[in-house]
């Protein structure tokens, strides 16, 4: 499945990521049962499903964090275990927690993300905490910052790094209604540009053209006795 | 290769079936050695010519040291086929060995107190030997604290396993530098743990009690495993069966 | 339309290496506060010692190897907790998984940092304690040096406790208690090579066997904190 010419070009047909027959169980509960779905460029996927039905455990799965999982993720066509740092290498994961350390400033945050990363950054530092709305507050420590603004250090991440995967679990959350839509139009221009963004979210988006997976779909059904449970994942 | 067996080998089902056939047996086996082995040991072997009759401990006191090291071992290759092929099967046997290995590393550390105040007038020397035998039932007790302290079981089984194997690793070292320390600071006269030549009558009945510890570990962590299974699978349908519950009924509370 | 720009070249390991390097010392620096506590714990321990036990010189002499050697080993241990404790708590140690960078430089990079604010202040500091304790002329060099080399065993050893306690609220106690019985060979060489250089001995040999426990620990220990970091954060 993974055609590259000797320039290393994807085709932007090819799928990023294949999710097969994905099931996750944590400590004898099973989540969801199931999913499959591919994930190609240009889309933009919404996870939906009522609270605790395994919506960030999936993000979590996805990005590798998670490996209580039975089923298989393609990267490229590729177990996605086999070239891990390839993967991770094309992904930027934002989860709950903004992964900010609070006693350095935001400028210090970004550089050091940068540097974890291949360090090719697409705008300066300054630029991306100005594209969400943190001019002046470059050298301020984060401990001064409110929720929403530490929240907002963490996007600027998304305007650094040209990462064709983002997986996103609750962006919005403490964001502000312009922030919002600010957002909306990055995550819009990003699909066009090729890329493919997964996320949750309790708003409402006015956005157009967004797949939705519920996994109040992949719940597994109630049984009234389980199935032995083999020792041994296959 | 077929590895179906292996794979078998990870069933709780399979496990305990097989045991159930198995444990009669075992149980005989070893109270009948276990028996044998002490009122040898205890009633017909001759009393030592120094030591008189308060040897006659290390009956019971060499049997739980052997044991308490290779049960570190045990726990050790389970914790690693537990987190190699992710056998949760692996983890049970894991956790019960721990346990287990604790409460025999104890008893040699107390049935060697015991001896000790007889023959060297105190509770408590450091001696390698003893010493060694303290470190490792605290690398028992962390294991077994580290299991408790996560709710979440699977995090619990994959930490103490990995804890397991760095504590593998470092035994050998441990017990080397404890050896190269006492010589250190020890002269020579108090080994007297080391009796270098020991008497076949005394030998026979020793080593009768070894073999019955060794079953009596296999039995106790069969059992110990078993318990821990019925605890984890007792909403599967065998279990249910086991218990004499009609599986057929509907009720409609799952 | 090709989309060249989402094949991304794989980053350096010694760029990522560095930039978590830099990071930390950059945080110890913010907190400096907190750089001296394990020093002053150090301190004061040590002047428990005559308080509680004899401030004969003679005494205290004949005790201070050994007794240097535990406390800095405390004073190592109770630093370890915080090695991965606020990074789990803000979340960038989840961004450090996922980072594509290989975790074992990522977890050695981390301990090198802590051993640079903690092994090597406490190193230094050393020979200030054994002149209260009444260390001989002759232990002082030994003593540096096999604390140089024993603390960062003592905090590449550690650094698995960490991370196997690092998803847990009150991980510190426990910690101890699971990482204590694996310093015992380090105190063992680290104070009997102090007591043997103040007796006239040779001390290569024990100098020689910290080394290689260093060594072990540096290919060992972050590959076991690491794959403890993977499990741990699974939870």
């Amino acid at each position: 499945m993974r055609r590259t010419d000797a320039l290393g070009v994807i085709a932007l047909t090819d799928s990023l990521i294949d999710v097969i027959d994905l099931s996750c169980k944590r400590d004898q509960r099973s989540l969801f049962e199931g999913l499959t779905h591919t994930f190609c460029p240009g889309d933009i996927v919404q996870i939906e499903g009522p609270n605790g039905s395994g919506k960030t455990s999936l993000l979590r799965i996805l990005t590798g964090v998670c490996s209580d999982y039975q089923g298989d993720i393609l990267w490229r066509g590729q177990s996605f275990s086999t070239d891990r740092l390839d993967y991770l290498n094309h992904l930027l994961y934002l989860g709950h927690l903004p992964g900010v350390k609070k006693s350095l400033t935001p400028r210090e945050n970004l550089h050091w993300c940068s540097g974890m990363n291949s360090g090719h950054l697409q705008i300066p530092i300054v630029d991306a905490l100005e594209e969400v709305g943190l001019a002046g507050f470059e050298d301020t420590p984060c401990h001064h910052l409110s929720a929403g603004q530490l929240r907002r250090v963490a996007l600027a991440r998304l305007y650094l790094t040209p990462t064709p995967v983002w997986i996103l679990d609750e962006p919005f959350t403490a964001i502000d209604k312009s922030g919002v839509g600010k957002l909306e139009t990055l995550l819009c221009e990003h699909a066009a540009g090729g890329g493919c963004v997964i996320m949750t979210t309790h708003q409402e988006l006015s956005l157009e053209g967004v797949d939705k997976i519920n996994l109040r779909d992949y719940q597994p059904k109630l049984v009234q006795w389980q199935q032995e449970e083999w020792g041994i994942d296959v | 290769m077929n590895w179906q067996w292996f794979h078998r080998l990870g069933s709780p089902r399979w496990f305990y079936q097989k045991t159930s056939v198995l444990l009669p047996w075992l149980t005989f086996f070893t109270l009948a050695i276990l028996l044998v082995g002490s009122v040898w040991g205890l009633a017909f072997a001759p009393a030592d010519f120094k030591q008189g009759n308060s040897y006659r401990i290390i009956f019971l006191h060499v049997p739980a040291a052997f044991l308490s090291l290779a049960g570190y071992y045990v726990m050790a290759i389970a914790g690693a086929v537990g987190l190699i092929w992710r056998m949760k099967l692996a983890f049970v046997v894991m956790r019960s060995a721990a346990v287990i290995g604790a409460a025999l590393t104890f008893l040699a550390l107390i049935s060697g107190a015991i001896w000790g105040k007889p023959t060297w007038g105190s509770w408590w020397v450091w001696d390698a030997r003893i010493t060694s035998m303290l470190v490792l039932f605290f690398l028992y007790l962390g294991v077994i604290a580290l299991q408790e302290a996560y709710q979440s079981e699977t995090t619990a089984n994959n930490t103490s396993a990995i804890l397991t194997l760095v504590g593998t690793v470092n035994i050998p070292i441990i017990y080397k530098s404890v050896d190269w320390w006492f010589t250190l600071h020890q002269p020579a006269t108090l080994k007297l743990t080391q009796a270098s030549t020991i008497h076949p009558s005394m030998l026979y009945p020793l080593l009768t009690m070894v073999v019955g510890f060794y079953l009596f570990y296999a039995l106790a962590l069969i059992l110990y495993t078993r318990a821990e299974i019925l605890k984890r699978e007792c909403r599967t349908k065998w279990v249910a069966e086991l218990c004499g519950v009609d599986v057929n009924n509907k009720i409609s509370r799952a | 339309m090709s989309n060249t720009k989402f094949y991304l070249p794989a980053p350096s390991a010694a760029a990522g290496f560095v930039a978590m390097l830099n990071r930390d010392l950059l945080l110890s620096y913010r907190h400096k506060g907190e750089l001296a506590n394990p020093l002053i714990f150090f301190l004061m321990v040590i002047t428990m010692v005559p308080l509680g036990i004899s401030p004969d010189p003679q005494f205290l002499a004949s005790l201070a190897p050994g007794m240097i050697w535990v406390v800095a080993l405390l004073a190592s241990l109770l630093s370890m907790d915080v090695l991965f404790r606020s990074d789990f708590d803000d979340g960038s140690l989840e961004q450090l998984l996922i980072s594509p960078q290989p975790l074992y430089f990522m977890v050695l990079a981390k301990v090198l940092a802590h051993w640079m604010v903690t092994g090597l202040p406490l190193t230094l500091a050393a020979p200030l304690l054994g002149v209260m304790l009444a260390l001989p002329e002759g232990g002082y060099m030994p003593l540096c040096l096999t604390l140089l080399v024993g603390t960062a065993s003592l905090s590449l050893i550690g650094a698995v406790g960490a991370a196997l306690t690092v998803a847990l609220r009150k991980g510190g106690l426990l910690l101890s208690l699971i990482i204590m019985p694996l310093y015992i060979p380090i105190l063992i060489f680290g104070a009997s090579a102090v007591s043997n250089a103040i007796d006239g001995f040779a001390i290569m040999g024990q100098l020689a066997i910290l080394g290689a426990f260093a060594a072990v620990a540096i290919v060992l220990a972050p590959i076991a904190a690491a794959g403890a970091l993977r499990v741990a954060i699974n939870g």
